[in-house]
């Protein structure tokens, strides 16, 4: 994999080289993240956002593990169990603020991300894999988050996890059976709170796992960049160490600035007053809104209202809601046009940011708000215009577009066609 | 063929057509076929142990003393871990129900169909809007009855009638009834 001229790893220590020679484990890491991984000269800020996600993974692992040490998985007792962690627990409250919303601030790194991909076309060939594993990341990502969010055992946790596995109930015949083989009883209870503990500690090392298959498919093609014109030649690309671990360390900074400012400052600002309140089957909050992140994709569901040949609403609202994501998997097909940056796409650019992000904006806030017949009328013109942009618009505006003139290659782009433009990385 | 036996995967097995099956293949196919069946008998269990435990199962009746529910009062009570709603109906709201006819309903059953024979005063249904889940309102003392005077769903606005059948917003079925029988003209064993 990679290019030709990648450096070659060549430990000068003797401990390292007899470590190389029996488990080449350091020459793996040099070749992928180090001096031996050739990427774009030109890379800008939004390609700091995978490592960022890798980041924000490893905080929820390590917050995760620590919390698992304290929290009881028993319905009478893990509400309780969540507040002796914020009372007694020696820095407990620090670890569970930091876990809720290093989720919070895990989502908004790949949200980023995910939009990075969709605005410089990284899903295109040669990234196809690259992107449909990063999907299943995505959809791993939201069954975690998702499970890990009933374990407090609040309201929100009690009637989120009801209303979720409710959706399972919509589907004909097989649905009620499968939504009680979920939750292990009729309602959510013990059963299903033991076994959403076990998944939501197992998953995100699934994650992992997948992620290193999403870096290794990655680092076939090597990474894209932001002009969207391939590698032609080492002055394209400058080594990953230094010149990128420097350049994500100051993403990695800001991040957990930014992280900082919400476990100390507003560490309850995303979340639900209502999960403070121990789980009551027997009355529902005044409004069930899930966490912010899937709030586009709840907006959806609630926007069906009205049943369409022999399908019930409810049924149609479950099937959009996934179509919403398992859409994105058939990006690559859709999108047909050979350019992949959207700089130099006029038309594309202009439906990216004055359609799709509005819309996306719209949907999350309708999905976060009680549902009035206002309110739902709105998600049901931002939904049809989501899914009227990846199956009708995007495929109109990649035949019909014309496209601005690309760079010859990558250095070109950074450095002009000046004829004595030549490679000279910033010492 | 004897002369020249030789491990190579060829000459093992090219003499050996039976109806053009080979030896090999059937082994083939038999070790795969049983380690399969062993595949699917180990994950028949795996499967199986999310279901509902016994323990689970065992709650799954409750008995109920119908003697202190006056006329026009509902109790909540649970079943199977789900709040259930036992109503007493007035005269009135018996007629109210009867009134409407069945053309008119998204999922049309009469009173009759959801209450036992004689017995039509004692509506039983779970408290699940079949929308969401939600536990709708009505059954409390002062809650919100809605536009039918049966209940109303606070989520998304579902209203139902005295019959508790579904007659407006996004719920796609009439509260459920589960199964229940009479033990005495007082008392009823749900589930
Ligand atoms: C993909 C990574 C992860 C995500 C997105 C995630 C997300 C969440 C969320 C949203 C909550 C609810 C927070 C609250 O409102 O209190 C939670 C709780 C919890 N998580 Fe995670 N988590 C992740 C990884 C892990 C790991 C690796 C472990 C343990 C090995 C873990 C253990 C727990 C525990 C014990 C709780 C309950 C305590 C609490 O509510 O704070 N999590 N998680
Ligand atoms: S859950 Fe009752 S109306 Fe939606």
């Amino acid at each position: 994999m990679s290019f030709p001229w990648a450096n070659e790893y060549k430990p000068s220590n003797p401990l390292m080289r007899y470590l190389d020679e029996k488990l080449p484990l350091p020459r793996f890491v040099y070749n992928a993240v180090g001096a031996g991984y050739p990427v774009p000269r030109n890379l800008n800020y939004f390609w700091n956002f995978g490592v960022l996600a890798g980041v924000a993974l490893m905080v929820q692992i390590v917050t995760g593990v620590v919390l698992a040490m304290h929290f009881a998985a028993e319905s009478t007792v893990a509400f309780s169990s969540v507040e002796h962690i914020m009372r007694d627990v020696n820095a407990g409250w620090f670890l569970r603020y930091a876990h809720a919303n290093g989720a919070s601030m895990f989502f908004i790194v790949v949200y980023i991300h995910i939009f990075r991909g969709l605005f410089y076309g990284s899903y295109k060939p040669p990234r196809e894999m690259v992107w449909h594993l990063g999907l299943v990341i995505f959809l791993l990502m939201m069954a975690t988050a998702f499970m890990g969010y009933v374990l407090p055992w609040g309201q929100m946790s009690f009637w989120g996890a009801k209303v979720i596995t409710g959706l399972f109930g919509a589907i004909p015949l097989v649905g009620e059976p499968i939504q009680t083989w979920l939750l292990g009883g009729f309602a959510p209870d013990n059963a299903a709170l033991n076994r959403f503990f076990s998944l939501h500690f197992l998953l995100p090392f699934v994650i992992l796992g997948v992620i290193i298959l999403h870096v290794w498919a990655l680092h076939i093609p090597g990474s894209s960049n932001p002009t969207g014109v391939e590698v032609k030649s080492e002055q394209d690309t400058v080594p990953f160490h230094p010149y990128y671990t420097a350049k994500d360390g100051v993403g990695v900074a800001a991040f957990f600035l930014l992280f900082a400012l919400l476990v100390f400052f507003g560490p309850n600002f995303l979340g639900e007053p209502d999960n403070y309140i121990p789980a009551n089957p027997l009355a529902t909050p005044a409004n069930i809104v899930p966490e912010w992140y899937f709030w586009p994709f709840y907006a959806i569901l609630r926007a069906f209202t009205v049943d369409f040949l022999f399908i019930p609403a409810k049924l149609l609202g479950v099937l959009a809601m996934f179509a919403a994501i398992l859409l994105l998997f058939f990006l690559p097909w859709l999108d047909t046009s050979a350019v992949r940056s959207g700089h130099y796409r006029p038309l594309f650019r202009k439906f990216f940011w004055f359609g799709l992000i509005p819309t996306i904006a719209i949907l999350g806030y309708c999905g976060g708000s009680h549902a009035t017949d206002g309110i739902v009328l709105v998600s049901q013109f931002a939904a049809a215009y989501y899914f009227a942009h990846f199956l009708i618009i995007l495929p109109i505006i990649s035949r019909v577009e014309t496209t601005k003139p690309l760079p010859t290659s990558i250095t070109e782009a950074v450095l002009g066609t000046a004829p004595g433009a030549t490679l000279q990385p910033a010492e | 063929m004897e002369s020249m036996a030789s491990l190579t995967e060829d000459s093992a097995t090219a003499g050996e057509e039976q109806g053009g099956v080979r030896r090999r293949d059937f082994i083939n196919v038999a070790a795969a076929s049983f380690a399969g069946v062993g595949a699917v008998s180990v994950a028949l269990p795996l499967i199986n142990q999310m279901n509902p435990s016994a323990d689970v199962l065992a709650e799954a009746s409750t008995e109920i003393d119908l003697a202190a529910i006056q006329p026009g009062q509902t109790i909540k009570t649970i079943f199977r871990k789900q709040p259930l709603f036992v109503r007493h109906l007035t005269p009135a709201e018996i007629a109210s129900a009867e009134k409407v006819s069945l053309g008119d309903l998204r999922d049309p059953q009469s009173l009759e169909d959801r209450t036992k024979a004689g017995k039509k005063q004692w509506l039983i249904t779970m408290g699940v809007c079949t929308h969401l889940g939600c536990v709708p309102l009505g059954a409390g003392e002062g809650e919100v009855k809605g536009e039918f005077g049966g209940y109303f769903c606070p989520c998304h606005g579902s209203s139902y009638d005295t019959a508790a059948r579904i007659r407006k917003g996004p719920a796609p079925r009439n509260l459920e009834v589960p199964p229940y029988e009479f033990t005495s003209d007082t008392a009823v064993k749900v589930g």
